[in-house]
């Protein structure tokens, strides 16, 4: 059996080499992350909206900016599975396209915000006096700032846009990651195998990257995946308020805008998408919490 | 080798060590004992280079020792830490331990060193990849003491180095430790509260109380009772009472 070869390799108590004794511990992770249903229905959510989204040109029935004005606000048939919004366009298929866009931007937001926070928040605790300092109180102004104000305004004082969104979105959402990276750090800071690392001679950037960071970093993914779901409706409000992704593009929070005068008379237009940004937001949490408990066993 | 004059540590306004004076022969082993808070892991840590805010004056083979410590002096000097469960990252394997030490040092031929290092602590090849949280107690001290000899010190702070483990394991680390002096021709300087073991491992022995050095003595005369300082004798009697209560 292949399978039980594989499992016995990974679960191996004197494993040959780093990386068998580094893919076992990820394993073990993996099977304690298994035993949560609602994180596992999380992760599945995930994993289809991403699949989805990855072969949108593939499963698209039509093309997202298509019109038919002879067909605007059907209700879903076999042409248009989940009908057609105000100028005729197959919402099934902007859904697809829009969930691109939603990920592509909650992608962009962490790429952006969690190294920076992670950095800012390690440089700070590990080094202690004026740079922790100077680094947290730039970090308690920005915290201070209402979250969808900020970016509100920054995408104002830009040209509205994805591109505007994200930044102005990643503006206002790493404060709390470094604030988290500082914290563990402080734990760690003076416990006895940093000391034995600075005994080593190592300098100060090497225990940084190779031993602090790494230890921060589960629970910074934890706290990530918790906020990807707050990252994916700022996102819709920036969309709904016109100020993120702009018309033509089928962005879940700018489709609800343009769809909101119907809500009484065809009120699937505007509930479709409002059901994908809820799906999706729930999934980031299930997901999240179940790997609080995985990665972050002090912390249930 | 080792070379203490009038070493003052303060934290804030209480002073912990108050001008103690020690010296250490090349090989020999230097035993520091005494209550907890007595200022002897103070000691270790201001000479180590971890504890920067020292007064007075430390000296290695004549060489004065600065507040800030530089590269060459983590290759003369290691330290063994009390805790085995706190001084291994969680999250890096024995081999990884291992070779931080030859990483930052340069040392090249990683593979062959740490297979050495590993016999050389009487662990099993098996270990190798192993957690900290796979390892025993002491399978987690050797492994400490096999990466405080991967740079080839010629000194090793010992601080209570067994006081964390099973009485059965302490014999064992011990001898591994006194082992490891004959044929690496090391210098030990050992932080403990139990004079057992500092008669075990030490020639010579000295005694704090609240900071100073009250007494030091040899080994010998610690056993045989020939003390003169009533600190001392106070230490020796909790020692012998506990070992044989009846007496």
């Amino acid at each position: 059996m292949v399978s039980g070869i594989t499992r016995d390799w990974l679960l191996s108590d004197s494993p040959a080499s780093r990386s068998q004794a580094a893919w076992g511990r990820r394993y073990r992770l993996w099977l304690q992350f298994r035993r949560h249903g609602l994180a596992m229905a999380g992760l599945c959510v995930i994993v289809f909206v991403v699949v989805v989204s990855a072969l949108a040109p593939v499963l698209a029935t039509q093309n997202p900016g298509a019109q038919d004005l002879a067909a605007r606000l059907a209700p879903p048939s076999a042409a248009h599975w989940l009908g057609t919004d105000e100028l005729g366009r197959d919402l099934f298929s902007r859904l697809v396209y829009g969930g691109r866009i939603t990920l592509g931007m909650v992608l962009a937001v962490v790429v952006l915000v969690a190294p920076f926070g992670l950095a800012v928040g390690c440089v700070a605790g590990y080094a202690g006096g004026i740079a922790d300092k100077v680094l947290m109180r730039v970090t308690d102004i920005f915290l201070a700032f209402p979250r969808l104000v900020l970016a509100l305004a920054f995408v104002a004082a830009m040209k509205p846009g994805v591109e505007s969104a994200v930044f102005a979105i990643a503006l206002t959402a790493w404060p709390p990651y470094a604030r988290l990276a500082r914290a563990e750090t402080l734990t760690f800071r003076n416990t006895d195998f940093v000391a034995a690392v600075r005994l080593t001679g190592a300098s100060a950037s090497r225990i940084v990257l190779r031993h602090i960071a790494p230890l921060c970093l589960s629970s910074l993914i934890v706290r990530v995946t918790l906020d990807m779901s707050s990252i994916v409706l700022t996102a819709a409000g920036l969309g709904f308020l016109g100020m993120g992704a702009q018309p033509p593009s089928p962005e879940w929070g700018a489709m609800i805008a343009s769809a909101r005068r119907f809500l009484l008379d065809e009120w699937w237009v505007p509930t479709i998408p409002g059901l994908a940004i809820f799906v999706v937001s729930l999934a980031f949490n299930l997901l999240g919490d179940g790997l609080r408990d995985v990665l972050d066993p002090k912390q249930s | 080798m080792i070379h203490v004059a009038d070493l003052r540590v303060r934290f804030g306004q209480n002073e912990v060590v108050k001008g103690v004076s020690f010296s250490v022969p090349r090989g020999a082993s230097f035993g520091l004992v005494g209550e907890s808070g007595s200022g002897k892991s103070t000691i270790l840590r201001a000479f180590s280079g971890l504890n920067p805010a020292w007064t007075g004056q430390m000296t290695l083979d004549g060489e004065k020792l600065r507040p800030k410590r530089d590269k060459s002096f983590f290759r003369r000097v290691q330290m063994v830490f009390q805790d085995p469960y706190g001084s291994l990252h969680p999250r890096q394997t024995v081999d990884r331990a291992l070779s931080e030490p030859l990483l930052v040092h340069g040392i090249a031929d990683a593979q062959p060193r740490i297979l050495r290092a590993l016999a050389e602590v009487a662990l099993p090849q098996a270990v190798r990849f192993r957690y900290p949280h796979q390892l025993s107690g002491g399978q987690r001290q050797r492994v400490a003491i096999a990466r405080a000899l991967m740079a080839e010190p010629e000194v090793l702070l010992l601080d209570e180095p067994t006081s964390a483990l099973d009485v059965s394991v302490q014999a064992e680390v011990l001898n591994l430790l006194a082992d490891l002096q004959q044929a690496r021709a090391l210098t030990y300087v050992m932080v403990t509260h139990n004079l057992a073991v500092v008669t075990h491992l030490c020639g010579r022995v000295g005694v704090m109380q609240g900071g100073e050095l009250v007494e030091e003595l040899s080994a010998e005369d610690l056993r045989a009772g020939r003390t003169k300082h009533p600190h001392t004798a106070d230490l020796r009697a909790l020692t012998l009472n506990l070992e044989e209560p009846d007496l």
